[in-house]
């Protein structure tokens, strides 16, 4: 009705759920100038403001995603910050922290900078970039956390591959507390884990393919934890998918320890028989690999119970080339960012986590954990917002994700739950009916 | 089977009344194989492309002499020594390939689901001569007809299968076929070398030789791969010998006396068998050669002996 | 032709085969091979006759054509294979071809390249119980039961005792639709 210049934008009707601000009702939301003006059962509505109706829908704080793959600068053919930023807003993600794991990889100010240009080019969600942990991930010496920081980057990691050495991760905490810096980990003993390319059990031994145990990973979770005791460094796990690793950090955070950890929408829903019953589907493969029916739920309850602080997607682009290939030599990943809303919100429909958990785990869980802004409708915050259908149906159609790549497992299938509308910094980014 | 499947990827996917229909056929093909003139016209004028990424003379030859003696046109493809480290070349070849029109491609390859990969891109059928660590399903095949020749029926028979077990795809294979005949299978090995699942896939686990082939009717004994670099699974082939391979002494007081012993080869002489075992009255190492032969032609004849599309689109089986 | 009819037309084939081998000399190398499965009760029963005038009994052999057919190309399914069982040599013998219906003789041009893969023998004679015409080939029988002419659109099914009919017998009927 009203053009998106207009300064006044009124979501009304809708059930606002801000877990941070402990708000769970209908209510309406008024942005001004960009920023959340107010958030009550009735507001008034301005004769120029752009009113969008939000009866029946959710109102939320614009989701935040710890965890995407951008692939620029390097592998622009895979995916582009563009590109990136608007599957992002089709998901309803707002801000986005984008993996350093380019080419060339971001272990220095140029690359952070770059990113951020590409990202206020776009203007459809809020990059932030992570610095790498080690030089060229390479695991031995540290990157320059100091300029990193001041480039823009908020925490580090060589995500893609761990960091093998106990004493350059030691040394890596450390020297990151001096910026405030988290480090986030990519946890697995590449050792152990080997030619695997899926989940060690019965069924890879029934598909003869190399296994990868969970023990691969929790050997490391518990290793980081340890040095996180021992230098009171930041930890944050990233994509937690085994029953070990999540009893570490259950175990961690009850001793007070300062770490943090993510899952992923599908080592919250996905297993090993999935990819059994795909025939060898390269969308199935990914690192961590799906994990047993055990695992799954061992992560869906520390989800419940907040000892992962974070829903993230560990959104992974890839061109047809490197997956249209046999399982064993196809690329590690999966797309998330459009379909993480549904997939994770049926975990709701089955009773695991609450509306508000789900909510939380989406925007002020994984603000906290890198001290990022956001998360939150607070009066005076930036307007970021999601506006979602819960129970709008649709298929996933790849060819019609805004992701430059194809590589989802949910091709195909018909999900419960989409974005309508995302709104940043008070613009419309995204929009979204039922035909 | 007939018509009901266009590959042969598996053994898992293949019923009971599938296996038993190929085993029977390899019947006759093995009765052609005596024959003075040892050559059928079923399946003139049809090619078989051998696609092998990893090296092996026994079984492609087996396949090219198969497809021969149905008078088949056979081609050979061996990917060289280098690896394969992207799909593309598997693909592209196989698309190569396929411009030439060949009825069947038989392919092995390193990865698991590879020749599944293929099967899904190309419009012939596909053979699988073994994928990875997931099944060798002729090896499977004639392993179960030289059994079920020799002891008459698999039913309720005793199966020791014995090596390194996870990295075996002709141990699976051979267990889902003879289970699916009835036979009870146990698979005996260090525990570095029992895969993840072992019991879920049907077989009882043994670590002691003697207890695996107490009472066994057949023993299938595996070849050991000597190195795996950052992976030992045993200290040397010394001490594997010594406690999991059959010599002359442990077969006579072990094994029952009309028992066999299989090999799908090439043999470790003196590490999993002994010479004298392998050449030994209990041994039906060749036998499985031949045997390989028949099995081979009687799958090459129930997937491409009849293939007219337009006659299988008539009645009403895929094109 | 009932049961009675087709003792008697076989007892009557075996005298005329005994007759000309004897006249030709080939009688010591005389064999059977029957082409599966309804040749087979054929062949086993004109040996059977045979043998009450002459001993040893001639050699029997089994016969299927299945490798041989030339209409692989055009079915959507592999035919079954049964077994060949040919347990004597060729060479130098006069080979009974039996048969129960002799139709197109795609059947009986298959069955003699098959026979031509086991060696080289001195002659093969064909005996049919029934020759219904329709020849698409140019093959024709030395023995023949009964001639008759059938319609392109029904069967001839010769029924054995042996293969488990309550009684032997040569029937027409409609083609069954497949």
């Amino acid at each position: 009705m009203s053009s998106s210049h207009s300064a006044v934008l009124v979501i009304q009707g809708g059930r606002v759920i801000d877990p941070a601000n402990g708000v769970d009702g209908v209510r309406s939301v008024v942005v001004r100038d960009g920023r959340i003006a107010e958030v009550s059962e009735r507001v008034e509505t301005p004769r120029d403001a752009r009113v969008l109706d939000a009866r029946g829908r959710w109102v939320t704080p614009g989701f935040v995603d710890l965890h995407v793959h951008l692939r620029e600068p390097g592998h622009e053919y895979k995916e582009t910050v563009e590109t990136g930023s608007r599957s992002a807003a089709a998901g309803g993600f707002t801000s986005v922290c984008a993996m350093p794991n380019t080419v060339p990889a971001n272990d220095n100010a140029s690359v952070t900078e770059l990113m951020l240009a590409r990202a206020a080019g776009a203007g459809l969600a809020r990059v932030y970039p992570l610095g790498c942990i080690t030089r060229g991930r390479k695991g031995e010496e540290l990157a320059e956390y100091g300029e990193l920081k001041a480039a823009g980057c908020v925490a580090v990691t060589d995500d893609g591959s761990p960091v093998a050495s106990a004493a350059v991760m030691r040394r890596a905490l450390e020297y990151a507390r001096a910026f405030g810096l988290p480090v986030a980990v990519h946890e697995e003993d590449l050792l152990l884990v080997g030619k695997g390319v899926m989940n060690e059990g019965a069924t890879a031994t029934r598909l003869g393919l190399n296994g990868n145990p969970a023990q691969a990973e929790e050997v490391m979770v518990v290793r980081d934890v340890a040095l996180a005791e021992l230098t009171g460094g930041r930890l944050h796990i990233c994509h937690l998918s085994a029953a070990g690793s999540v009893r570490a950090v259950r175990e961690a955070k009850r001793r007070g320890l300062p770490v943090t950890a993510e899952a992923s929408p599908h080592h919250l829903t996905l297993t090993e028989e999935d990819v059994a019953a795909s025939d060898y589907d390269t969308d199935m493969k990914m690192n961590p690999p799906l994990r047993s029916a055990a695992d799954v739920r061992a992560v869906q309850e520390g989800l419940a119970d907040g000892t992962i602080d974070a829903i993230a997607t560990d959104h992974a682009p890839h061109a047809v080339e490197d997956k249209k290939v046999e399982f064993d030599a196809a690329a590690n990943g999966i797309i998330g960012l459009e379909t993480a809303f549904p997939v994770v919100a049926e975990l709701c429909r089955r009773g695991v986590i609450s509306e508000k958990r789900l909510v939380e785990a989406l925007t002020s869980g994984p603000c906290r954990c890198f001290g990022l802004p956001g998360g939150t409708l607070s009066v005076g915050a930036p307007a970021d917002v999601a506006v979602v259908d819960p129970n709008a149906e649709w298929v996933v159609d790849p060819e019609r994700l805004h992701s430059r790549s194809r590589n989802t497992p949910w091709k195909g299938r018909r999900l419960r739950g989409r974005v309508t509308h995302t709104v940043l910094g008070g613009r419309v980014v995204h929009e979204w009916s039922p035909r | 089977m007939i018509g009901r499947h266009r590959h042969l990827l598996s053994l898992e996917a293949y019923s009971r009344e599938d296996i038993l229909q190929i085993l029977d056929l390899a019947v006759t093909m093995k009765e052609v194989l005596s024959r003075p003139v040892k050559k059928v016209p079923s399946l003139r004028g049809k090619s078989v492309v051998n696609l092998f990424f990893e090296t092996s003379t026994r079984t492609r030859s087996s396949f090219e002499i198969a497809a021969k003696i149905l008078s088949a046109d056979a081609l050979n493809w061996t990917a060289s020594g280098s690896s394969v480290s992207k799909g593309e070349t598997l693909l592209d070849t196989a698309r190569n390939l396929e411009a030439m029109r060949p009825d069947v491609l038989v392919v092995r390859h390193a990865a698991g689901g590879a020749p599944s990969f293929l099967a899904r891109h190309v419009a012939c059928s596909v053979v699988s001569a073994g994928d990875g660590a997931h099944e060798h399903p002729t090896q499977g095949l004639l392993d179960t007809f030289t059994l079920r020749e020799k002891l008459g029926t698999l039913e309720g028979k005793i199966v020791a299968i014995v090596g390194d077990i996870s990295h075996s795809r002709v141990a699976r294979s051979d267990l889902h076929a003879m289970t699916k005949l009835g036979a009870r299978v146990r698979f005996c090995g260090p525990p570095t070398m029992i895969p993840k699942g072992a019991e879920a896939l049907g077989a009882t686990v043994h670590h002691e030789l003697r207890e695996a082939v107490n009472g066994a009717d057949a023993v299938i004994m595996l070849r050991i791969q000597h190195e795996r670099i950052g992976d030992p699974l045993i200290p040397n082939t010394r001490e594997y010998s010594k406690f999991w391979g059959l010599n002359v002494r442990k077969t006579n007081e072990w094994l029952k006396p009309d028992a066999v012993i299989l090999h799908p080869g090439p043999i470790n002489r003196g590490v999993e068998l002994s010479s004298d075992v392998a050449d030994g009255p209990h041994s039906l190492i060749l036998d499985q050669v031949q045997n390989g032969v028949a099995v081979r032609m009687a799958v090459l004849y129930l997937l491409c002996g009849g293939s007219g599309e337009s006659a299988r689109a008539k009645e009403g089986l895929t094109p | 032709m009932n049961a009675e009819a087709v003792e008697r037309t076989v007892r009557r084939m075996a005298l005329e085969i005994l007759e000309r081998a004897k006249t030709a000399g080939l009688l010591a190398g005389l064999s059977f091979i029957g082409i599966r499965r309804g040749g087979v009760h054929l062949a086993e029963r004109l040996r059977a006759e045979i043998g009450k005038a002459t001993r040893p009994l001639p050699p029997m052999g089994t016969l299927d054509i299945a490798l041989y057919r030339d209409d692989l190309a055009q079915r959507g399914v592999a035919p079954v294979v049964g077994p060949t069982d040919i347990p004597f040599s060729l060479e130098g013998r006069t080979i009974v071809l039996a048969d129960d219906v002799l139709y197109t003789g795609r059947t009986v041009r298959a069955a003699l390249d098959e026979i031509v893969d086991f060696g080289r023998p001195r002659q093969v004679w064909l005996a049919v119980l029934v020759d219904r015409g329709g020849r698409e080939l140019p093959i024709a029988a030395d023995f023949v039961g009964a001639r008759l002419a059938v319609p392109e659109n029904e069967d001839v099914e010769v029924r054995w005792r042996e293969a488990g009919a309550s009684e032997d017998g040569v029937v027409v009927r409609a083609r069954r639709m497949p």
